[in-house]
């Protein structure tokens, strides 16, 4: 049985279509491939058999490749989608992002530009859903970057996890300004790429924006990995107690540059442990927790006064909110001057930050 | 009509939210209230006890707590803590209305 992944090409220009389709036989994954000049030839196709990527022009007669696209979203949602198109136009663009497409990418003009997007193309085969951005299905954001940098684009993402929200600038290609949570430059842009799914949009390019980051894309993109990699995976040879100790120091280095004091996470689950950072009692704090979780819940039912969504206590020393969410919940300590109004968002943020 | 409406079905009473203010002794009695007298009185009982018993089990986890602010969908109870008991405010949640 053939287990080779199918492409589907369509391009009103039959031409075209043979030259992608040589192209693509370099692929290493050595993929089928069949090609269409109309977009309802193409959509008989992808009804027939499964494939797994459709590569799309833009301007074609009767359908175009926006249709197509919009489509194809709607009823083949597995399927990877890639615009290959000569037009240079970013309200396309915009389109063709906002339809969720995997790729988008003008026609190669040269060989090194042709081999990124053969590149680009095999890693798309070869990938299944885990995580991911939303509008970019099973791209990290390093990629989505990496190739908004590659093609020399100007724009602006606007990137949401939770309740963080921050904002990425490319101009022609180069990276030179983020902004998050009032963070700015480089911090930002480091704090952002540490969000490992959420969801992202495009928003018109700002020539006018002023430049606060000067290296280049990569050297970031680089860095940022380094240090992701450092949190998330164990080094080789580094004791499951040494990799938790990396984490916690991040994590409080987090905790720090937010302006907290202590926090205490609480699993649901009875049997689980509290873990605390910034704190030694974290265990009698939890106490607390168990016990106000369960007598607040009690009360809202027979006051019939709903589900509580938190409870915000001070005294003296410190301000501290309890959270209370699906698997666990978080105690946030604050110092005694921090605004009142504000460290619930700032909790949450917090809580999102150490979860993404 | 009485037969009619022996047979009328009987529909759960809605139960009002409290509004006002108590102030409880560290026993758990309620010394003033200003919350209409149409509310259940074992309900204000119930909202004190938890009150005490939040502030109570926040001193034994060494967390000692002057004042804090329980946010419910529909109703928001701040208590502040006096001499082992507490002053409690209860205040419906307003619905978010568009202009």
């Amino acid at each position: 049985m053939d287990t080779r992944h199918k492409i589907l090409i369509l391009d009103d220009d039959p031409a075209i279509l043979d030259l992608y389709k040589e192209w693509l036989s370099q692929l290493p994954s050595k993929p089928e491939i069949q090609i269409s000049t109309t977009g309802a030839r193409a959509m008989a196709l992808l009804e027939s058999e499964p494939f797994r990527v459709l590569i799309s022009d833009l301007k074609m007669p009767k359908m175009d490749g926006l249709q197509v696209l919009s489509i194809v979203r709607r009823r083949f949602p597995e399927l990877r989608t890639v615009v290959m198109t000569g037009v240079e136009d970013e309200e396309f663009r915009s389109r063709a992002y906002a339809l969720g497409v995997d790729l988008f990418w003008l026609k190669p003009d040269t060989h090194q530009n042709m081999q990124m997007f053969l590149e680009c193309l095999e890693s798309l085969l070869g990938r299944d859903a885990e995580n991911g951005f939303r509008g970019i299905q099973n791209k990290s954001l390093m990629d989505i970057l990496q190739m908004e940098c590659l093609s020399q684009s100007s724009t602006v993402f606007r990137i949401t996890r939770g309740s963080l929200v921050g904002k990425i600038w490319i101009l022609n290609g180069d990276l030179i300004d983020a902004e998050t949570e009032g963070a700015r430059g480089e911090v930002a842009f480091r704090r952002i790429l540490e969000w490992k799914s959420g969801t992202f949009e495009t928003l018109p390019s700002e020539p006018d924006r002023e430049r606060t980051i000067t290296k280049s894309i990569n050297a970031l993109l680089l860095e940022a990995a380094q240090a992701i990699d450092e949190i998330s995976s164990p080094v080789p040879g580094e004791s499951t107690e040494e990799s938790d100790h990396r984490k916690t120091v991040w994590r409080l280095a987090t905790l720090t540059r937010e302006g907290g004091e202590w926090v205490v996470s609480l699993p649901n689950d009875a049997a689980a442990q509290a873990e605390g950072w910034g704190t030694q009692s974290a265990n009698e704090f939890a106490g607390w927790m168990r016990y106000a979780a369960e007598a607040v819940k009690n009360l809202g039912e027979k006051i019939e006064a709903g589900p509580w969504s938190h409870i915000q206590a001070q005294n003296i020393e410190r301000k501290i909110i309890l959270l209370p969410s699906k698997n666990k919940s978080v105690l946030v300590a604050w110092p005694p001057t921090a605004n009142s109004s504000d460290i619930l968002e700032q909790s949450k943020k917090l809580v999102s930050s150490w979860d993404s | 009509m009485g037969l009619l409406n022996l047979f009328a079905k009987s529909r759960p009473a809605l139960q009002r939210l409290p509004s006002g203010s108590m102030t409880v002794d560290r026993e758990g009695f309620i010394v003033t209230s200003t919350v209409a007298s149409s509310y259940p009185g074992e309900l204000l009982v119930e909202i004190a006890e938890a009150v005490l018993g939040l502030f109570q089990e926040a001193r034994k986890a060494q967390l000692p707590l002057s004042e804090f602010r329980i946010h419910f969908a529909s109703l928001h109870i701040t208590a502040r803590e006096a001499r082992g008991g507490a002053i409690i405010f209860l205040s419906p949640a307003v619905p978010v209305t568009l202009s």
